[in-house]
């Protein structure tokens, strides 16, 4: 007979047992009961700023690790602070658990002090939730986060426990087995449908490798690899995927999509077949979906069926986890070529090298002597160099993160894709930082986002945490300002943060006990990044001071077919229509 | 417009029904009717959804229904190829002079009495929709004081059983 221990005790005790070794939180009355426990335990607890932040941060060590993240909260608003970071995993296939206190069983309900129905609320947002209130329960039910949370297409897991349940006498119990019989997810590719995958990729002539994240959640990127050099047929790597191909390999293409570049974009609209590896066409990638790449055949490859022709018709579907399927299309591959198959894409190619070498990703050097955010973003991709965890918020900043800086490896760039999460970075950099300490980990962050998370730094600090910010300030929600300009007849709206002026970010560091830097002059770029780059006692934050009306190039608009591509204002590309 | 009837099988699990319809509600389908209850599987429900659907294929819904922990397995059960039954309860209004003709109406349809009072009486009749449907149309004339109409409940014709080879594993685990 085991020992009789609290349900909190039971709790940390699974999770100790589910592998976690780190947890971001924030106690509260209802999860009271679980800190006592984790002040004595191996799991290490970093106590966040605010709940949002620890949400971030878990995805950021998920995303940075692998590993599933784990986020801690008490029950109301700790809880409600959590659902966007929830959504965000959701929407980006991070798996993450969090844990919530909730109010006492028999208060459930009641609307009782600090009560939220989370486990309602987070029903569209989780792959899975739970509500537990029999102490018994919690090692199975934490278990099963676990295992849903990073089996399959991965996302968040969220536990919600009542307070009576973690204060309730136990026996901790691990479960040898689970007992899921509604989630079996697919892993194995049909072999029938990868065979007939090769055959459609030996018969295209102008096939494209479009690339998602799905690749990097895998683990498929060295099967990619040989992949694409086996074939030689073009790769695109997606906002999500970036850094699943190198971007030195002469086969990439780089990121197709709304910004993305015009040989990518060029090539999924001018190709025959999409060998689609983990992405799910989403609006960003396709523009307007009726003129999407109108004259490809598809083949999907995704571990979620649900998102296989769910915008775009496949013509060979195949479920399954990415490092297999591609593993088994090198082999199939392989088998067309023994029987006399052979590719010959050097038509396709001197197409698409024409649309590379015309267009290639650019920018201008505003006149008036203010810095290019792009050369700021640019210079620190090329000192920091491809071995660093590049993290961005979302917006202007986070594009040219996604063109400018040179990805070579997985796991290497993360970003808030699906949801668009504002004031991710800071704390999904610190995330990253902890589940990898001996990387350099760099937020590439706005001035706008930086200001919704960037209390952040002061965990940042305080746990010897030092990662390094970037804040492009160009004053303002320079996304949105650059909608204004181009849709709005430059009525700026409430887009004018005057983060130039208030608040002093050099000062804001400092306050934090982090290191605080500006660089207003592009010849100050190269040793303001050397300057950061030397400090590894605390996080950095340099102010580099930018011009304000730079805008992303290229641009699809929204709504828009791929074919209207914009290079830069008023300047659509010359498509080669020969063949 | 099209309908159809899912028969969706899933783990009795408190918030399963929430998911379920959150997922209809969030594409904007129109559950028609809805029908829950125990299976022969220990700890299984049965939710027979009759849905209409316009524009969006319901595929994507499916697919989505069956991405749910607690869903163990759909299937679409075609009208041919299944029974489909809906029960009503209905008070109809019958005096003395009336009575009879009621009665009437309501052997015709194979529907049976289950209250009787002064003034009215209450008719218990099982069928598909069209059958319930008709024998509305014929008492409506003598007035309708009340309704109540059960979601539709289906099973598909023949010797087979959708539980079979998907709840197998389970009855192992429990057993």
């Amino acid at each position: 007979m085991s020992e009789k221990i609290s349900g909190a005790q039971s709790l940390v005790q699974a999770l100790e047992t589910a592998g976690a070794e780190v947890i971001f939180g924030i106690p509260g009355g209802a999860i009271l009961p679980a800190y006592d426990p984790l002040f004595d335990s191996k799991v290490r607890h970093i106590l966040v700023r605010h709940e949002q932040g620890a949400g971030h941060a878990a995805e950021g060590y998920a995303a940075a690790t692998g590993k599933v993240g784990v986020c801690m909260a008490t029950s109301g608003p700790g809880a409600t602070n959590l659902v966007t970071p929830i959504a965000d995993a959701y929407m980006d296939s991070i798996p993450m658990v969090a844990v919530t206190g909730q109010v006492p069983s028999a208060s459930i309900g009641s609307d009782a002090f600090q009560e939220a129905d989370i486990r309602g609320i987070t029903m569209p947002i989780t792959k899975h939730n739970f509500l537990v209130t029999d102490a018994a329960e919690i090692p199975r039910r934490i278990a099963e986060a676990f295992h849903i949370a990073s089996t399959g297409r991965p996302g968040p897991v969220l536990v919600d426990i009542s307070k009576d349940a973690l204060q309730a006498s136990t026996t901790f119990q691990w479960p040898a087995t689970l007992d899921l019989p509604g989630y079996r997810p697919v892993t194995r590719p049909h072999s029938k449908q990868v065979r007939e995958a090769a055959r459609l990729i030996l018969e295209a002539r102008r096939p494209v490798l479009y690339v998602g994240g799905g690749v990097i959640r895998a683990r498929a990127a060295a099967e990619l690899h040989v992949l694409a050099e086996l074939t030689g047929i073009p790769v695109v790597t997606t906002l999500m995927a970036r850094g699943a191909f190198p971007d030195s390999h002469p086969l990439h293409l780089g990121m197709p999509g709304m910004h993305g570049t015009v040989a990518a974009v060029g090539a999924l609209q001018k190709s025959d077949l999409l060998i689609t590896l983990g992405a799910r066409f989403d609006d960003r990638v396709t523009g307007k979906l009726s003129s999407f790449a109108p004259d490809a055949k598809v083949i999907h490859a995704d571990i979620d069926p649900a998102e296989i022709s769910k915008n775009r018709t496949a013509d060979v579907p195949i479920v399954g986890d990415c490092r297999e399927v591609i593993a088994d299309l090198i082999v199939a591959i392989k088998a067309e070529l023994d029987a006399g198959g052979s590719f010959d894409y050097a038509g396709w190619w001197r197409q698409l090298d024409q649309l590379r070498s015309t267009y290639p990703l650019g920018y201008d050097t505003p006149a008036g002597g203010e810095v290019a955010p792009q050369y700021v973003i640019e210079r620190i991709g090329a000192i920091v160099g491809p071995d660093a965890i590049y993290c961005a918020g979302v917006g202007q900043h986070q594009m040219w993160a996604a063109q400018f800086v040179r990805y070579e490896k997985p796991n290497s760039w993360i970003n808030s894709g699906g949801l668009g999460t504002m004031g991710f970075a800071v704390p999904a950099a610190m995330g990253a930082k902890v589940g990898r300490p001996d990387t350099t980990v760099w937020a590439i962050d706005g001035d706008g986002c930086f200001q919704m998370t960037n209390q952040e730094l002061a965990t940042c600090a305080l746990n010897d945490i030092p990662i390094k910010v970037a804040v492009i300030n160009n004053g303002s929600l320079g996304m949105v300002r650059q909608w204004q300009t181009l849709f709005y007849d430059s009525r700026y709206s409430n887009t004018d943060l005057h983060s130039r002026r208030i608040p002093d970010f050099v000062k804001l560091a400092d306050a934090y006990g982090c290191v605080g830097l500006r660089c207003d002059s592009a010849a100050d770029v190269d040793a303001t990044i050397d300057k950061a780059m030397a400090v590894d006692d605390r996080p950095v934050v340099v102010d580099f001071v930018v011009h304000q009306d730079a805008m992303v190039w290229p641009m699809v608009a929204a709504g828009t077919s791929n074919d209207d591509i914009m290079v830069a204002r008023d300047l659509a590309p010359v498509w080669d229509r020969e063949e | 417009m099209s309908r159809h009837t899912l028969s969706v099988l899933v783990e009795d699990q408190p918030g399963v029904l929430a998911r379920i319809a959150g997922l209809f509600s969030r594409r904007s389908f129109n559950i028609e009717s809805l029908a829950v209850g125990p299976t022969e599987h220990v700890g299984v429900s049965r939710i027979t959804i009759v849905v209409s659907v316009e524009g969006n294929p319901l595929e994507q819904v499916t697919k989505q229904l069956n991405k749910l922990v607690n869903v163990i397995k759909i299937v679409e059960l075609e009208p041919g190829q299944s029974v489909q039954r809906e029960i009503m309860l209905v008070k109809v209004r019958a005096d003395a002079e009336t009575r009879s003709h009621v009665l009437e109406t309501v052997q015709l349809f194979r529907a049976k009495v289950v209250d009787v009072s002064i003034d009215a009486v209450t008719v218990e009749a099982t069928g598909n929709a069209e059958k319930l449907e008709a024998l509305l149309r014929v008492l409506e004339p003598f007035g309708i004081r009340e309704l109540v109409q059960s979601g539709m409940v289906a099973l598909g014709r023949g010797g087979r059983s959708i539980t079979d080879r998907s709840l197998r594993s389970l009855d192992k685990t429990t057993a």
